[in-house]
């Protein structure tokens, strides 16, 4: 066992670091470090820049336009765009769609659909959860009824994360009324631009626009947009489900923050001195040193392939990545003291002798963040999944 | 030993629960308390007509109540209804306006609003961090300095503003109209300000007043504990409602025992959050104000938080909208332990006292 990294790694690091300097706009770094929301046009740019250097799908297969990157690598990657304030790449095409249909789609899927994830061309969401199906994503009723070389599909989508910038939408629709509910759902791509499809956005605690209610009314969908066989999208959703998990995880960004809550600490005075000459902040933070030092391995050991195979390992690393995500930004608001108060963007602009601009959205990020424990599947499903794996079923 | 609440109080919580019920339902929160002036001014204007301030101040100074259990009993009933209205400055101010001659009534009618300009952005709830200054000039005083965070700033005429001369922390008058004021809307709902005071004329109220600001502040922490556990009281209620209708797997979730025990966790905080502040209105205006005000500020802060996060968790998706009631409760429950002093800062005052400190 050997935990430093090999010359080469050290070299692909300096060359991700490298890029990063030369190519990542300030203007998006400084948006990204406050934690503010970037528009479609940054998030496209971001995107379009990654791709130039044929970094965009770092998890993808050389094959697909992928960099064939090992583990450690990728690991690396991420690590160094999220120290940088680089912009999180959005997922649902590049980090969801794109390994299910290298997975499970026809070639002629692959050659479609794979270069327009890369170059922009198309906006993916994901349409899974509906009002009545979150945790129970199975029990989904979304109805998909094939007539003649398309299928029918009515039903709602909801909690669509940034359907207002998409036009495509990777859908679970049930496709079989009868027999248990994970056999009869398949997995659908919605041309989110045809009639019947209707989106209105949800505001979100802190005030943002990131989700959406998408419905959907007698929207015709060709057969040939189904991903794998009939019926079969639960096997496809299992799939994604343990890539999106490892994805939340977000080890780098997890740790960006912390080194972004150790400045702050610096930065922010209670009784007269820093936060970080308070032994107890600074037992605090040391605290979560030590549990991140110790997930940034078990990341690590995960994605080298030492977790084993079983789901059980992803659904214990997004437990406690997320939760760690959440103390540190519980630290970073409660770090400001009053001056957490002002609404994000309503603060005084002057206010800046008190609160650090890249700190001043710490509250509304906190409160935003409450998420990570919610999507992805709640922290509870993935307990139940872990529960399930050791004790198999009672 | 008796916790039942006098008939008075009982009938003050009753009035104003049913004044918020019907003058304050949460869509009307909603509208108000995130918009200028971030307040309700006719509701502002009836809930002083009903003598809201008024439970706030004892009878020799015009009052019917100022005790800490009527200080409780009106945030209670403020913190189940969510309600924004600036009735924590105005405690605050009459707090440090008691001692002092001045009378009363335009502030008790609601007419006039004064708040306390006390602290300056460190998180700290010592007045040693207080750094603006009052100097003689002409026949009154100046004040120059900058105050950060202050409730009820965005609306008061007048502010009542601690500044030190020479040695001394005083009470000063500044008609707000003098001073450079920044005012703004807070995540959870209400307004504040920021006060920029650069040689503002003010008049001296209080020489000393170092032991009125701290029963000020200590008034306004157990005000705030109140307002938490009428807040947690419904946050709960709302929780336990939708662990009970809302349906997955073919059950409602409330019948998964993952989340029945932490609802029960979730009681548990609350009810230890009202004894304690149960402990801190009883000690109000006795020797043992500032430790057991602490103590209650201390817990409540950390009991508060735990609801509000797991509120929303056991809501899913829904706890994360602006639609819903909820967010906005644990908003509210998680920016309270951010006013006058965290559960750290009281914590280290207690424990600070153990040395003698
Ligand atoms: C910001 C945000 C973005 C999202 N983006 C997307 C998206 O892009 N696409 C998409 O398809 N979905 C998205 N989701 C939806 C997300 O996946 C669901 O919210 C999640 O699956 C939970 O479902 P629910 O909200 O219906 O909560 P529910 O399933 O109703 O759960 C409520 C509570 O009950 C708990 N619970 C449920 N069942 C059990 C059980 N068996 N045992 C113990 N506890 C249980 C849950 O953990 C939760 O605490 C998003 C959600 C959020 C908040």
């Amino acid at each position: 066992m050997d935990l430093r990294l090999t010359a080469q790694e050290e070299a692909f690091r300096a060359e991700v670091r490298a890029f990063l300097r030369d190519h990542l706009p300030d203007r998006l770094a400084r948006k990204v470090r406050a934690g503010e929301s970037l528009s479609k046009a940054e998030m496209e740019e971001w995107h379009a820049i990654l791709n130039a250097r044929g970094w965009l799908a770092a998890g993808w297969p050389r094959e697909w336009g992928g960099p064939g990157w090992s583990a450690v690598e990728r690991y690396i990657f991420e690590e160094e765009c999220a120290r940088a304030h680089a912009p999180r790449v959005v997922p649902f095409g590049v980090s969801m769609l794109g390994p299910v249909l290298i997975a499970f789609g026809t070639e002629a899927q692959k050659r479609h659909w794979l270069p327009r994830i890369l170059n922009g061309q198309d906006w993916w969401c994901q349409g899974y959860s509906e009002p009545g199906a979150g945790s129970d994503l199975a029990s989904l009723r979304t109805r998909a009824v094939r007539e003649d070389g398309h299928y029918l599909v009515n039903g709602q989508k909801t909690w669509t994360t940034l359907a207002q910038h998409a036009n495509m939408m990777f859908a679970l629709v049930r496709t079989r009324f009868e027999g248990k509910p994970q056999e009869g759902i398949s997995f659908l791509l919605i041309d989110m631009t045809s009639p019947g499809v209707e989106r209105r956005p949800i505001r979100t605690i802190d005030g943002g626009q990131e989700i959406n209610e998408v419905f959907l009314t007698d929207v015709r969908v060709p057969v040939e947009n189904r991903v794998g066989e009939e019926n079969q999208g639960w096997t496809i959703a299992k799939y994604l489900l343990g890539h999106e998990r490892t994805n939340i995880a977000g080890m780098g960004f997890v740790i960006a923050a912390f080194e972004e809550l150790r400045a702050l600490m610096g930065r922010m005075r209670r009784d007269g001195r820093p936060l970080i000459a308070h032994p107890r902040f600074a037992a605090r933070l040391a605290a979560i040193e030590c549990e991140l030092e110790a997930l940034k391995i078990t990341n690590l050991r995960m994605l080298s392939g030492h977790g084993g195979q079983s789901l059980a390992v992803p659904a214990m690393l997004k437990i406690r990545a997320t939760v760690l995500r959440q103390q540190i930004d519980s630290l970073a608001r409660q770090a400001l003291g009053p001056a957490a108060a002002p609404f994000p963007g309503e603060g005084p602009r002057d206010n800046l002798a008190l609160v650090p601009p890249e700190a001043a959205r710490a509250a509304a990020i906190y409160f935003n963040n409450r998420k990570l424990s919610i999507f992805g599947g709640s922290n509870e499903i993935q307990r139940n999944i872990v529960a399930q794996d050791m004790l198999g079923r009672l | 030993m008796d916790f039942t609440p006098t008939e008075d109080r009982r009938l003050l919580a009753e009035t104003l629960d049913r004044f918020l019920a019907d003058r304050y339902p949460f869509q009307h929160r909603l509208a108000v308390a995130y918009r200028e002036p971030w307040h309700d001014p006719a509701a502002w204007g009836a809930l002083c007509g009903l003598g809201i301030l008024s439970a706030l101040v004892p009878e020799a100074r015009g009052g019917f109540g100022g005790q800490g259990f009527d200080i409780a009993t009106v945030f209670e009933s403020l913190g189940r209804a969510l309600c924004p209205e600036p009735v924590l400055p105005a405690l605050m101010a009459l707090r440090a306006l008691m001692p002092t001659g001045r009378a009363l009534d335009d502030v008790l009618d609601g007419s006039r609003q004064v708040a306390l300009a006390l602290f300056e952005g460190d998180g700290g709830i010592g007045f040693g961090q207080i750094a603006t200054r009052a100097e003689r000039r002409g026949g009154g005083w100046v004040l120059s300095g900058r105050k950060a965070v202050i409730y009820g700033g965005h609306v008061a005429a007048e502010l009542l503003v601690a500044a030190r001369h020479d040695d001394t922390l005083g009470l000063f008058s500044v008609s707000a109209g003098d001073a450079r004021r920044l005012a703004y809307g807070m995540i959870d709902g209400g307004g504040a300000a920021e006060i920029l005071l650069e040689a503002t004329p003010a008049e001296l109220m209080i020489a000393d007043a170092e032991a009125v600001l701290g029963d000020a502040l200590e008034a306004g922490a157990l005000a705030l504990c109140a307002e938490a556990v009428g807040a947690m009281d419904r946050a709960i209620e709302m929780t336990t409602e939708y662990l009970r209708t809302r349906r997955q797997f073919g059950r409602p979730i409330g019948s998964f025992q993952a989340l029945q025990h932490r609802l029960v966790d979730l009681a548990i905080e609350r009810e230890q959050a009202r004894s304690i502040t149960i402990a801190a209105a009883a000690a109000l205006g006795t020797e043992g104000q500032s430790r057991a005000v602490s103590m209650a500020k201390a817990l409540v802060g950390g009991a508060a938080r735990r609801i509000a996060e797991e509120a929303i968790q056991m809501h899913g998706g829904i706890g994360m909208t602006w639609e819903a009631a909820i967010g906005h409760y644990a908003k509210r429950l998680v920016m309270l332990d951010h006013q006058l002093g965290d559960a750290d800062a009281h914590l280290d005052r207690l424990a600070a006292a153990y040395c003698g400190g």
